[in-house]
């Protein structure tokens, strides 16, 4: 059982070390990843393969919206949904 | 605020007199070339740029190219023919498909797509696509689309290091174009023509050192409705102009629309507008037909797509600006406006 601390730093040290390449950016848990720029499209897709990966998931493509991936709280609270249901 | 239906509405005499002038302006004094080279694909917007600077330099200053490969469509030469032979311009055809496969193009493209679809055949049909912006928030993601022979698709999200071997093969085919293009060029002492016109050039819709690259790029400031009232002020084949805008760069058919947009380009045109002119998003929703939840999100993507894309607009970055040479640039740029 994965709690959900773990998940949140599972994925905020992926954002940090693959996306925040300006050491003085600071990453905030509610900050829209997406509406500032530290994700573009091609960071989203290599962000859900790595999820999907780590935590042995399939996300469906209804899926993927920003509701479940915008911020680091909302990408936690969504893992941790589905693997609740696992 | 006007009426929506001006915004876009050009006065087209007065446009196409402004950049007649302003191409021969550019090409002659500012460049200091004898003629222009035009890729033409048979779509409109470089079946414009060909009308506009056949109207500037005279046609005996023209070459068009058509630049077919393994996967463009059978139409596209048979329409660049069609628009050579309405402008009375000299047209070469070259097929850059031997040049792809000795780079391996076909080969890449082909192995990106088996580790998606491991039953893909050499004569099945590919494409990537978005789904559309207006259904939901939906996040930005491509999907690969492959067809069998007997008529049989499947789609599936497509894997990062998938995607980006897809792309970088793709790519290829447009640098391997600007390549050629530019090797008539030097031959002739022409100048090349870039064809974007603003929803491609404002939103990154290009290939650096590819279909980005050019001398001149005279619609790139015209929106995609708008070209299409120039084409017809033009007088540029009905074919030509009722032709759905398509990428021309996968096997199977794909619209601009659905690799890149997500919205048909009259919608877009609105939204870019009404963004770029800090219109209300409820009265953009009205002129484009759209909710104003519909106009937030494509005004979001809009700033997303420059951000993500700004790279393909900037020259090499130096550690040291090298002011002689930048003060000539911006001289040279300040120069060619001024007809």
């Amino acid at each position: 059982m994965i709690d959900q601390q773990d998940i949140q730093k599972t994925v905020r040290d992926f954002i940090q070390q693959n996306f925040i390449f300006d050491p003085n950016t600071a990453l905030v848990n509610d900050e829209s990843l997406l509406g500032v720029g530290i994700i573009d499209s091609t960071g989203v897709l290599e962000l859900i393969g790595y999820l999907e990966e780590k935590f042995q998931l399939q996300f469906g493509d209804d899926e993927l919206v920003a509701e479940n991936f915008d911020t680091i709280l909302k990408i936690t609270a969504f893992l941790q949904k589905k693997l609740d249901k696992q | 605020m006007n009426d929506p239906m001006n915004w876009l509405k050009l006065d087209t005499k007065q446009t196409v007199e402004k950049i007649i002038k302003t191409i021969h302006h550019q090409v002659r004094t500012i460049l200091r070339k004898k003629g222009v080279i035009i890729a033409v694909s048979g779509g409109i917007d470089s079946s414009v740029c060909a009308a506009l600077c056949t109207k500037a330099l005279g046609k005996e200053n023209i070459l068009a190219l058509s630049l077919p490969e393994r996967d463009s469509s059978s139409d596209s030469i048979r329409l660049a023919q069609q628009i050579a032979g309405a402008l009375g311009v000299k047209l070469q055809i070259v097929d850059i498909a031997p040049i792809l496969k000795g780079a391996r193009c076909y080969e890449l493209q082909l192995e990106a797509i088996r580790r998606v679809f491991p039953e893909y055949g050499e004569d099945w049909k590919h494409k990537i696509s978005l789904p559309s912006i207006l259904e939901n928030d939906r996040l930005n993601l491509s999907f690969l689309t492959v067809q069998s022979p007997d008529g049989e698709s499947k789609s599936s999200r497509i894997p990062l290091q998938a995607y980006h071997q897809l792309i970088a093969a793709t790519n290829l085919k447009q640098r391997t174009r600007k390549m050629t293009e530019y090797l008539f060029a030097d031959q002739l002492n022409y100048a090349v023509c870039g064809t974007p016109n603003r929803l491609e050039y404002d939103q990154g819709f290009f290939v650096k050192l590819g279909d980005g690259s050019a001398d001149f790029k005279p619609i790139a400031h015209l929106y995609k409705t708008q070209v299409f009232q120039l084409a017809e002020a033009l007088v540029i084949p009905e074919e030509i102009r009722k032709r759905t805008p398509t990428t021309d760069t996968f096997s199977l058919p794909q619209t601009q629309e659905e690799f890149y947009f997500s919205l048909p380009y009259g919608q877009m045109d609105l939204c870019l507008y009404g963004f770029n002119h800090n219109i209300p998003s409820a009265e953009v929703a009205r002129a484009a037909n759209l909710t104003s939840e519909q106009v937030e999100r494509i005004f979001k993507d809009i700033e997303k797509k420059r951000r993500a894309t700004i790279a393909l607009h900037l020259p090499p970055l130096l550690i040291d600006v090298v002011d002689e040479i930048n003060d000539i640039i911006q001289s040279t740029v300040r120069l060619s406006k001024e007809v």
